[in-house]
């Protein structure tokens, strides 16, 4: 007897955990992880609404947004690594080539 | 009643594990409060009927994602965060911020939600891994292909990507100093 | 069955020539330029005499000859063709700027041989002749206004051929704009024409106005249209207040002078209100007006040309002097008269101004008169020919000027539109303009030669020498024009023919005017012509009494009278006036306000504040790219906010 407003309520509470994470961290790595952190949020969202409106759907596109998750972590780290060759530092501040 | 219980209990603890994650300053720390996120999250689907959807969450961001982090923090040798003003100040910004916005959605979504639906247990809605398997192989099947080919690509993207700098071939090895890349 | 007179050939030959020697002339050798430039206008010049022998021939109800050969405008119901018009007046005109025309040109073979663009002198001319001769024989205002616009340009070109020199360029620029002003007038007279008649046609225009009735109230239609077309040839033939290009436009070379600012050009002004008398005769106020003009410009010019001492601007004013008394003939409805002048006028004003360039010639460019003198022994052909054209202008009987003149004076008197308040000015500017010509021709050409003779021999030539046979030759032939030319017009009263006037009547018929000239009797116009006779002959003595008998009068006098003297000199200043009242404004208005204010301040002032407000929209903008990943990061979160924010908003509606 949980309302699905109470599931939607602590994703919107873990997305904006997320989102001060990746505004507060400077280290690559934990932004990384915040944004996973949003990810995961999202996923409970979608399975909330799935129950909500008794499709499976919604579930079936957790399953898809895992799939990109992980392609995207892949990618995202190993871009991280290769930051981390040219600028020897993990702190995104000191990641400003782009900077005018 | 044994939901509502089940449910705050894993909340908390997802909650708990996500402020751990902000607040502590190690990444190796972050990455371990993530896994416990995801846990919980994993026992929240399984409270939802979504037994494949747990199950992957386990085996795939728990279980895979998270040690390629892992493996990333150790490789990369990563170290505490050093505290400066503006890490404080966004801080102090910050806290209030998230705590807006997250008051903000929770107040929408709590009084604006028309269908208050309950969540139980029961064998009628379950998200097996046959009526998931019988969506994705029918319905969906051309996204399911593309995504393959979106892991292949990123299989690629990643190999190329973090390979040693100037060639794919692998001429030295991630210990020597680092060749800066020719303008 | 209309015989083909292939006029077209007349103005279109001396084209020719002027594409020819314009294109190619610069890399012919100068005896092809010349024959080029010569043998055009000469065949232009045969032919003219050819038609005329056809059109004596042609019987009375062909005339007159209309041919059209193309359309050119066709909007509505509004048409314009090219085409010719050939009455009497257009004949006299033809033959009259062929002619003299052809001699010109014979005369510059000679007088430009030294002078740097040779060919381009030449090209113009023949421009000229085109324009002049396309002017002339249109057969309707528009072609008739191509042709007027092209003498202004020929005249600009010209003027301005020395261009380098700056008073030049400068003379041919006024030039060409005060003749704008007038052309301003003729314009809204066409617009005027095209509105209420709907067409330019001679063919359907004159007989449609000759319908309408006299405008005697002094306002309408007809009276407009005729002071609009005066304007236009006010600024053309230099009368009262667009006369004052006419002395500067003495820049150009000097057979230029002859050709188009004696003979040709400005007549064309009392060409057109000679083709227009259909209308001026309707409205008696424009003719009042023309009268009035041309009367007080005779007098004005004639009394700066007393006190100028450059040879070539005292022939300038006589010019514009001579020019007000065609006007006065036009003015009194005495159009024959006008147009016998007109004829006169050319032979000895042409002839003038050639004999002054042969004296420029031989004093190797001397044009100041207190500098010649005792001429006559050394340049005995120009002396006798300059000699017989200054008795012609002086209106002295037998020779050309007097008939012509006398005409105009006795029709300015007893013509129903004259008055003896005309009559008396034109005498008065008759006794004027006898004075300053024997004035020019005793300090040319008698007493001792006061001027420097170094500067005489820098030509190569040693000495003060004749001009060469090729100048010669078309000074007598013009001396002789001069002297027999008005005897076409022998008045009756004295027992001729009157040919001239029978021979224009069909163009000119209007049978009250002539009755009443004819019934002022001929004993009052034998006496009239006495007494301008006698009015010449008082000039010629009192020329001969102050620059032949007793050389220290003309200083004594000037100094006596002052500042009347410095005033006349000085041309009334009226240059300087217009260069106040209008120039200056002008120029002040265009930099001050136009330039500055409206082109730097507003125009450019817009593009380049446009630019600088780009430039400092990206500079505040630019802080967006820091290059901080987290910067953008806070960016990105602050615009997904507001955007759930707004969904927030839409959903709470």
């Amino acid at each position: 007897m949980v309302p699905v407003s109470y599931y939607l309520v602590l994703s919107a509470i873990l997305f904006a955990l997320g989102v001060v994470g990746f505004l507060i961290k400077r280290n690559l790595i934990t932004l990384f992880m915040s944004i996973e952190l949003m990810l995961n949020a999202v996923n409970l969202a979608f399975v909330a609404f799935a129950w909500q409106w008794k499709s499976l759907n919604g579930q079936v596109f957790v399953f898809f947004v895992m799939v990109v998750a992980a392609a995207e972590a892949a990618v995202g780290l190993a871009i991280i690594i290769a930051v981390f060759r040219t600028r020897e530092t993990l702190n995104v501040d000191r990641v400003n080539l782009l900077k005018l | 009643m044994l939901q509502l219980v089940l449910f705050f209990v894993f909340g908390t603890i997802a909650v708990a594990a996500a402020v751990n994650l902000l607040a502590q300053r190690h990444p190796i720390n972050s990455a371990l409060s993530l896994v416990v996120v995801m846990a919980s999250v994993a026992m929240l689907f399984l409270l939802m009927g979504a037994e494949f959807l747990a199950a992957i969450q386990v085996i795939v961001y728990a279980g895979a994602i998270m040690v390629l982090f892992v493996f990333v923090i150790m490789l990369l040798n990563a170290g505490e965060e050093e505290r400066t003003a503006g890490s404080r100040v966004a801080k102090r910004l910050g806290f209030p911020a998230v705590v807006l916005l997250a008051g903000l959605l929770a107040w929408t979504l709590l009084t604006r939600n028309q269908h208050p639906a309950t969540v139980e247990l029961s064998g009628r809605f379950v998200g097996s891994p046959v009526a998931i398997a019988q969506l994705i192989f029918r319905d969906f099947l051309l996204p399911f292909e593309v995504t393959s080919v979106l892991i292949l690509v990123a299989i690629m993207g990643a190999v190329v990507l973090a390979s040693p700098a100037g060639t794919t071939t692998g001429r030295g090895s991630p210990e020597q100093p680092p060749a800066k890349r020719e303008e | 069955m209309k015989p083909h007179l292939h006029l077209w050939l007349i103005p279109l030959l001396p084209l020719a020539g002027a594409a020819i020697n314009g294109l190619l002339g610069r890399r012919f050798p100068q005896r092809v330029v010349t024959l080029v430039g010569n043998t055009f206008v000469g065949a232009s010049c045969a032919m003219a005499w050819w038609v005329f022998a056809r059109f004596l021939s042609l019987p009375h109800e062909m005339l007159p000859y209309v041919r059209d050969y193309a359309v050119w405008i066709r909007a509505g119901d509004f048409s314009v063709s090219y085409g010719v018009y050939l009455d009497q007046l257009s004949m006299i005109m033809v033959l009259v700027v062929t002619s003299v025309g052809f001699l010109i040109h014979i005369y510059s073979i000679g007088y430009m041989a030294h002078e740097g663009g040779y060919y381009r002198f030449f090209a113009y001319l023949n421009l000229f002749m085109f324009f002049m001769l396309t002017l002339v024989l249109a057969n309707n205002y528009l072609v008739m206004f191509i042709g007027w616009e092209g003498v202004g340009l020929a005249s600009y070109l010209l003027i301005g051929f020395f261009f380098l020199r700056d008073s030049a360029a400068s003379a041919g620029k006024k030039a060409f704009i005060v003749n704008r002003i007038g052309d301003f007038g003729f314009l809204i007279a066409l617009f005027l024409l095209i509105k209420h008649f709907g067409s330019l046609d001679f063919g359907h225009l004159f007989p449609a106005i000759s319908k309408l009735g006299v405008e005697n109230a002094g306002a309408g239609l007809l009276t407009a249209i005729g002071l609009l077309l005066m304007m236009g040839a006010a600024g053309k033939s230099a009368q009262l207040p667009l006369y004052v290009w006419l002395p500067d436009a003495m820049e150009g070379p000097t057979p230029v002078s002859a050709l188009i600012h004696a003979a040709t050009m400005v007549t064309a002004g009392v060409y057109m209100v000679a083709r227009s008398n259909v209308i001026f005769t309707r409205a008696p106020s424009a003719m009042l007006a023309v009268a009035i003009v041309g009367c007080l410009t005779a007098l004005f010019a004639a009394t700066i040309g007393m006190a100028q001492t450059d040879i070539k601007k005292v022939l300038a004013y006589s010019t514009i002097s001579q020019l007000g008394y065609m006007f006065l003939a036009c003015g009194v409805a005495a159009f024959s008269a006008g147009i016998f002048h007109l004829m006169t006028h050319a032979f000895f004003k042409g002839l003038l101004f050639l004999g002054a360039g042969s004296v420029i010639h031989a004093l190797n460019g001397e044009q100041d008169m207190r500098r010649m003198g005792g001429l006559r022994k050394q340049i005995p052909w120009t002396f006798w020919t300059m000699t017989a054209a200054t008795f012609a202008i002086a209106g002295i009987f037998p020779f050309a000027g007097f008939f012509s003149k006398d005409e105009i004076l006795w029709n300015a008197f007893a013509s129903e539109h004259g008055s003896w308040i005309f009559w008396s000015i034109g005498l008065l500017t008759a006794f004027l303009t006898s004075f300053y010509m024997f004035r020019l021709w005793f300090l040319t050409f008698f007493g001792e030669f006061r001027g420097d003779e170094a500067s005489t021999r820098e030509h190569g030539h040693g000495h003060i020498h004749e001009s060469p046979r090729v100048m010669l030759i078309p000074l007598a032939i013009l001396a002789v024009l001069s002297v027999i030319g008005g005897w076409i017009g022998w008045p009756e009263s004295i027992g001729g023919m009157q040919r001239f006037d029978h021979f224009l009547a069909p163009v000119f018929s209007s049978h009250a005017e002539e009755a009443a000239v004819a019934a002022a009797g001929h004993s009052k116009e034998l006496l009239l012509a006495g007494v301008s006779v006698l009015a010449a002959l008082l000039g010629l003595f009192f020329a001969w009494l102050l620059y032949q008998c007793r050389r220290d009068l003309p200083d004594k006098i000037a100094s006596a009278l002052g500042g009347l003297y410095i005033a006349v000199r000085d041309k009334y200043y009226v240059d300087e006036g217009y260069a106040a009242a209008f120039v200056q404004p002008l120029i002040k208005g265009s930099t001050y306000l136009l330039w500055r204010g409206v082109d730097a301040g507003a125009i450019d002032a817009t593009v380049n504040e446009s630019a600088e407000a780009a430039q400092h929209v990206s500079d505040a903008l630019r802080h967006m790219q820091s290059g901080n990943v987290r910067s953008y990061a806070g960016w990105v979160a602050a615009g997904a906010a507001l955007v759930i924010a707004y969904m927030v908003y839409l959903g709470v509606r």
